[in-house]
């Protein structure tokens, strides 16, 4: 007994003590500003150094918090009980969240910066003259194959994917509209299709593929490449560029059919309670400087044009990530196609998926 | 027995736990399984369960789990045999469950390297003469990393109740000419039953719900229902159909539990507590 | 005591390799100044500088240590009472019945438990952050402890307490004298599967945590997507050192001070 009371009470004091070491921490790091905003994002999804500078420029603190998905966070912001000013979702998440009545509309007065985007990144159809969310990244979704481990093929098109000499060397993305979205366009159908007899022609397609498909997963596929474990994977040009940034055998295409174009955008959810501080932090991420020294940070592309002139004339010239506008219009962007159509999308996938044990 | 006359205030603090943290969430989880995705009541997901894919989830689901479960007492049993014979036996206990207090994710990540074509266990097999094969994504390693994972939640239990095990009882065993075969079969292990039933409910429950490593490990080569609720609730935003396949992770839960239900033996707890 | 043949130290060690091989692939990496978990490029420190350059870091190490801790504790006492109160139930039906709901939040995936808990929370009122975190901890650590402390309860034998009770021993005698010490091995494995399970969880705590306090755990899993950073694994090496150096000091030191107090002898 005696034992279990003195565990007890050391357990006590080292959490005391580390609570006294939290406190000092945070005491020691705090702005003495005006108040505080939350900021929601993806992890390593910003150059911590940037936040820092906000602070010290705006004097207001920010307080850093990680999401995984965009379901979850979209989940927590509803729920409500925390506040957060900012939050980083995909666009499919926007209309969604918008629908729910989950955005405050953004001030373009208070975010003078915006100037700096190109204005091909703006007005899209997710969300009609910007009037809730600002794109923070961009990217579309391609194929990531090794030519080394190939004896130089390459690829061009959907199709290549499903080529005999491929067996058991595919990675696909484990995400129902990145998969049935490939087997609509090798079809050259609308990668929003909600047609049953398209779908069903894409899932048939996509069971043939079956025998090439080493794996369906999801962040991991960077791992997976780099260390030459399989040549070829279905994926967003953020992880192929996070691929070959350690193994430069890596090449990266945008199928000629078409594919998906994403963004990553900054918005402020409707709990926020420093709007004012929100677009501040906004306009602070749209500054050129600012803009380039992210997107070195991050490795994805920026949609921000000044940011681009300041930026490595190697990387920004680089068509597989900085796509021209040519290839560009070739590429579609995920529209909002409901939760019932989605269920539809997710079950042929959980289909395709039981169909390959 | 006097101890359990009058109030057993000490249980007030379990039997609210109970209550607002075990009975409130399922009352939830029952309820939204009756929704469909616009909210309108509905038997649809109950149906649906009946359909051959979730079967099969549900069939591999419990293959896999009774899989992992074998393996964890087959290693776990003779570890924590040897382990209470071992010098600083408390200390070699404390050095299983270190490695546990370890990120899940790194760890997992570590073993997508480990097993890699080009990985340490890969090297080895080329090293003596078997050479390069295809470790990751196949149910071995599914089974091997969950094996891993619930490894020291077999050999605590077990540990604790061969640990107490009266040596005079082996020592009379051995006295009366019983091989040592004999003796484990007839001696031990009878005895240890109590350590072994805790070690399978601490691993085959939650392995039925195990998601994360069937797709970083087993490339959704192995999908079980804990992989399809989280679905469900994360990607479809299903709530129903989440909650609805919860409801037979539960049920088949309780099932399970008077399967491998304390019997009423002799001396245990309740025959003699008047 | 018997001595282990040969076999049996073969077997240990390759139980230990394998259960440590992860870690030290990890640490290893630590060290790797190509930046990724893949190819070894050459040995640097940099990592380890950039955990202690990095106080939120830091404060997010303390809080996940904190909440393991006290989730640990508190539901090591909560479980081992339950389980006392499931054994001394009479009725066989209704002590299976309580044990079932016990293992409810065992069988239950991550993200319904985080979900309820996350309603649970609002709809009370509680503000998301540090103490809905803990009493979620605390919540789902439970079940593991009275799983634990079971077996040893089942087996204890009744007529010590009988006995007991007839010398005269009042009900928290009984307890504190009786069933605890012959417990305590359980009370310990359930306290070390407790903090297992705190270390170890995302989802429930992604769910139900919020103004601005986060765990390790949280911090890792949402950096999958842009790439976790060999920060981590430095701090996972830091905590990995620091852990076993803390477990094996405490025990060499607590065994000596047994034995030179004469109280020494082999242990319960």
């Amino acid at each position: 007994m005696k034992e279990l009371i003195r565990a007890a009470i050391v357990l006590i004091a080292v959490s005391a003590l580390l609570m006294y070491g939290v406190s000092f921490l945070e005491r020691s790091t705090a702005k003495s500003g005006s108040g505080s905003i939350t900021v929601y994002n993806w992890g390593e999804y910003i150059d911590p150094e940037l936040i820092a500078q906000f602070e010290e420029e705006h004097n207001i603190r920010v307080i850093y918090e990680t999401f995984d998905s965009n379901e979850a966070m979209m989940t927590k912001i509803e729920q409500g009980g925390t506040s957060y000013d900012i939050a980083v979702p995909s666009e499919y998440a926007i209309e969604k969240m918008k629908e729910n009545d989950l955005l405050l509309p953004i001030d373009h007065e208070l975010i003078p910066n915006l100037q700096n985007i190109d204005p091909y990144f703006l007005d899209l159809p997710f969300d009609p003259g910007n009037e809730y969310s600002i794109p923070y990244f961009w990217g579309t979704v391609g194929i990531a194959f090794n030519p080394t481990l190939l004896e130089g093929q390459t690829f061009e098109s959907w199709d290549d994917l499903w080529n005999h000499t491929l067996e058991q060397e595919v990675i696909l993305v484990d995400s129902a509209r990145e998969v049935i979205g490939m087997g609509l366009n090798s079809f050259g159908y609308s990668l929003n299709s909600t047609d049953p007899a398209e779908l069903r022609e894409a899932t048939d397609k996509l069971k043939e593929i079956g025998p090439n498909v080493k794996a369906i997963i999801g962040d991991e596929v960077v791992e997976m490449m780099r260390n030459e474990e399989a040549a070829v994977a279905l994926t967003w040009s953020g992880h192929a560029a996070d691929m070959m940034w350690i193994n430069e055998d890596i090449d990266y295409i945008i199928p000629e059919e078409g594919s998906n174009l994403w963004f990553d955008n900054m918005i402020i959810p409707s709990t926020s309670t420093n709007v004012e501080g929100a677009h501040a932090f906004i306009n602070f991420m749209l500054d050129a400087d600012v803009a380039a020294q992210n997107a070195d940070y991050v490795g994805y592309a920026t949609p921000n044009a000044a940011a681009v002139e300041l930026m490595d004339p190697e990387v920004v010239s680089d068509e597989r990530f900085y796509p021209s506008e040519e290839i560009r219009d070739r590429l579609e962007v995920y529209e909002n196609l409901g939760l019932e159509m989605l269920g539809v999308y997710n079950e042929l996938f959980l289909e395709f998926k039981m169909d390959m044990q | 027995m006097k101890a359990t006359q009058g109030r057993p205030f000490y249980l007030i603090p379990y039997y609210l736990w109970i209550a607002l943290f075990v009975i409130a969430p399922i009352a939830l989880i029952a309820y939204f399984s009756f929704f469909d995705l616009s909210g309108n009541f509905t038997l649809d997901n109950y149906k649906n369960f009946f359909t051959s894919v979730y079967l099969q989830m549900t069939l591999s689901s419990f293959w896999y789990a009774f899989l992992i479960t074998l393996f964890s007492i087959l290693i776990a049993y003779p570890t924590a045999y040897w382990l209470t014979k071992t010098k600083h036996k408390q200390l070699w206990l404390l050095l299983i469950i270190i490695p546990s207090w370890i990120n899940l994710l790194l760890k997992t990540y570590a073993f997508i390297g480990i097993f890699g074509l080009y990985g340490p266990a890969n090297n080895f097999l080329e090293t003596i003469g078997i050479g390069r094969l295809q470790i990751l994504f196949t149910d071995f390693s599914f089974i091997f990393v969950a094996v891993y994972i619930f490894i020291p939640f077999m050999i605590l239990p077990i540990f604790n109740s061969l640990d107490k095990l009266n040596p005079a009882l082996v020592d009379a065993s051995r006295d009366l000419g019983a091989s040592p075969w004999t003796t484990f079969r007839r001696v031990i292990f009878p005895l240890t039953t109590g350590g072994v039933k805790s070690g399978i409910q601490a691993v085959f429950i939650p392995a039925l719900s195990l998601f994360m490593i069937t797709r970083l490990i087993a490339g959704n080569k192995v999908i079980t229902l804990g992989t399809a609720i989280e679905q469900q609730f994360l990607v479809t935003q299903n709530w129903g159909m989440g909650s609805t396949i919860a409801v037979f992770l539960i049920l088949f839960m309780f099932i399970i539990m008077i399967l491998t239900g304390q019997k009423e033996k002799g001396g245990s707890a309740n025959g003699k507590t008047r | 005591m018997e001595k282990l043949g040969k076999p049996a130290k073969v077997y240990l060690a390759l139980v230990f390799i394998i259960l440590y091989a992860p870690i030290f692939y990890l640490i290893f990496y630590s060290f790797n100044s190509g930046g990724t978990m893949s190819s070894f490029e050459g040995f640097t420190l940099e990592h380890y500088a950039a955990v202690f350059a990095d106080t939120r870091l830091i404060i997010i190490l303390m809080n996940t240590l904190i909440v393991a801790l006290l989730s640990a504790l508190v539901s090591t006492a909560i479980g081992v009472l339950g389980a006392i109160g499931i054994v001394f139930l009479r009725n066989n039906k209704m002590r299976n019945a309580v044990l079932s709901l016990n293992n409810i939040l065992i069988v239950s995936p991550d993200v319904i438990i985080g979900a309820s808990f996350l309603i649970l929370f609002t709809m009370v009122g509680i503000k998301l952050g540090f103490a809905s975190v803990l009493i979620s901890h605390i919540a789902f650590s439970i079940p593991i402890v009275v799983i634990m402390v079971l077996p040893k309860l089942l087996d204890m034998n009744h007529s010590l307490i009988d006995a007991a009770s007839d010398l005269g021993a009042s009900k928290r005698d009984i307890l504190t004298r009786v069933i605890l010490p012959y417990i305590k091995p359980g009370i310990f494995a359930g306290f070390f599967l407790a903090l297992t399970y705190s270390l170890d969880d995302f989802a429930v705590t992604f769910f139900v945590t919020g103004n601005g306090f986060s765990t390790l755990s949280v911090e890792i899993y949402s950096m999958a997507r842009a790439g976790i950073t060999l920060t981590i694994n430095a701090l996972s090496a830091l905590i990995f050192v620091v852990t076993m150096g803390l477990v094996v000091g405490y025990y060499f030191f607590n065994n000596r001070a047994r034995q030179s107090m004469g109280t020494g002898g082999p242990r319960p």
